[in-house]
């Protein structure tokens, strides 16, 4: 019967065309430092389900925010697991995106017909780095709190528009209840829906281009 | 392949892929179903043993009032409650603890000891010393608390119970 009901949803989906398409793609002498983009992209679907199952939880407001974190911590049947695996998965994210930056850049991987892959993977690097700084914020205790008024404090030092960025980044001119729900909105909605989107075309470019090979002693 | 019971490098690789992939699959999947359903298995009683005081406090014969609050934890957040009624000690050891919200909408009702009855003042509905209807909107008497006296002192068991026919 499974291989019948395989047989129906070949037909129609293709797996064979989709596997080939997809996964089957001839890698350039392995090399561990290759594997950091899937490594990005797992870390990504990782942070993304520990952190909708965070949302169960976590309530973004002044009044709650703190308390309901508290809760997940003590409270709820493996939330520390959970929050856990986001908290460290975002510091590793940011790392292990970085160090993937730095490997394309030294194996000179963005050349050409690569170039948009790249000016993609620095904007997929300035998300990830922008879905750190709202997630700080979120726990709303003291340190967030600061780094928070610390780093919107430096978006306001920008000549002219500064204190307009300022402002619309907080929300007001303070770090207020309106921070951090607008924060809430950019770190689960916004940020990761222009993360994912970006991601495929990233996907994209890498499946047309295939993986830069190495420079060997003829180049 | 020299013999056919040999396994394939290819095939080892999938049912390795497979075997750790479900693994990691069921260590993943239990504390997240145990995470979400979490809060469903912490049945909160909410039952509890209420001291009035000691005993000598209540005259015979008329009706006394009382309160007390009970807080409620969901979660992080915490709800207080209020709640109320009359200990009326019928002899020196028949005692009938009343709840005084009024069986119709909720509201506290008092005692008005010139009428001998109970009052609302929502709806001027009367119940009577024991908490039968007297007349006005009520569908059912007064709920009463299961009360019994250890070492001298009035207790009462939370929630009260509906009064029942009979």
């Amino acid at each position: 019967m499974w291989q019948k009901m395989y047989a129906w949803l070949d037909e129609r989906v293709g797996f064979d065309g989709l596997y080939k398409n997809l996964l089957d793609r001839p890698e350039p002498h392995g090399n561990w430092w290759n594997t950091l983009g899937s490594a990005s992209l797992f870390l990504f679907v990782m942070q993304g389900l520990t952190g909708i199952f965070l949302t169960v939880y976590y309530a973004p407001t002044p009044d709650h925010a703190y308390d309901s974190i508290q809760y997940i911590m003590n409270g709820v049947a493996f939330g520390w697991l959970i929050r856990g695996i986001h908290h460290w998965g975002a510091t590793l994210m940011v790392l292990v995106v970085f160090i993937h930056m730095l490997r394309v850049f030294f194996s000179a991987s963005y050349k050409y017909p690569r170039e948009l892959t790249w000016m993609v993977g620095v904007f997929l690097f300035l998300l990830t780095l922008g879905m750190g700084f709202t997630g700080y914020l979120l726990p709303f205790n003291q340190r967030s709190y600061w780094a928070t008024v610390v780093g919107t404090n430096i978006a306001g030092v920008v000549p002219g528009v500064g204190g307009f960025i300022l402002k619309a980044l907080r929300g007001g001119t303070d770090v207020s209840a309106l921070t951090l729900s607008r924060f809430f909105s950019a770190h689960i909605w916004m940020l990761p829906a222009a993360l994912a989107g970006l991601i495929g075309v990233h996907l994209y470019l890498i499946m047309r281009h295939g993986e830069s090979d190495y420079p060997d002693a003829d180049d | 392949m020299a013999s056919s019971n040999r396994i394939s490098r290819r095939d080892f690789v999938k049912v390795t892929t497979a075997a750790l992939g479900s693994i990691m699959g069921v260590v993943l999947g239990i504390p997240i179903v145990g995470y979400l359903i979490d809060p469903a298995l912490k049945a909160q009683s909410g039952e509890a043993l209420i001291p009035l005081g000691p005993l000598e406090n209540f005259p015979i014969g008329t009706p006394k009032a009382f309160s007390f609050t009970r807080s409620n934890i969901n979660g992080w957040e915490k709800t207080v409650n209020s709640y109320g009624g009359f200990v009326l000690r019928k002899s020196e050891l028949e005692i009938l603890v009343l709840s005084n919200r009024c069986t119709h909408l909720s509201c506290s009702v008092n005692w008005e000891e010139a009428r001998g009855e109970y009052v609302c003042p929502c709806h001027d509905a009367q119940f009577g010393s024991e908490g039968e209807v007297l007349g006005g909107p009520p569908p059912h008497p007064l709920d009463r608390y299961e009360a019994n006296v250890e070492e001298g002192t009035l207790m009462i068991r939370f929630p009260a119970t509906p009064y029942q026919e009979g």
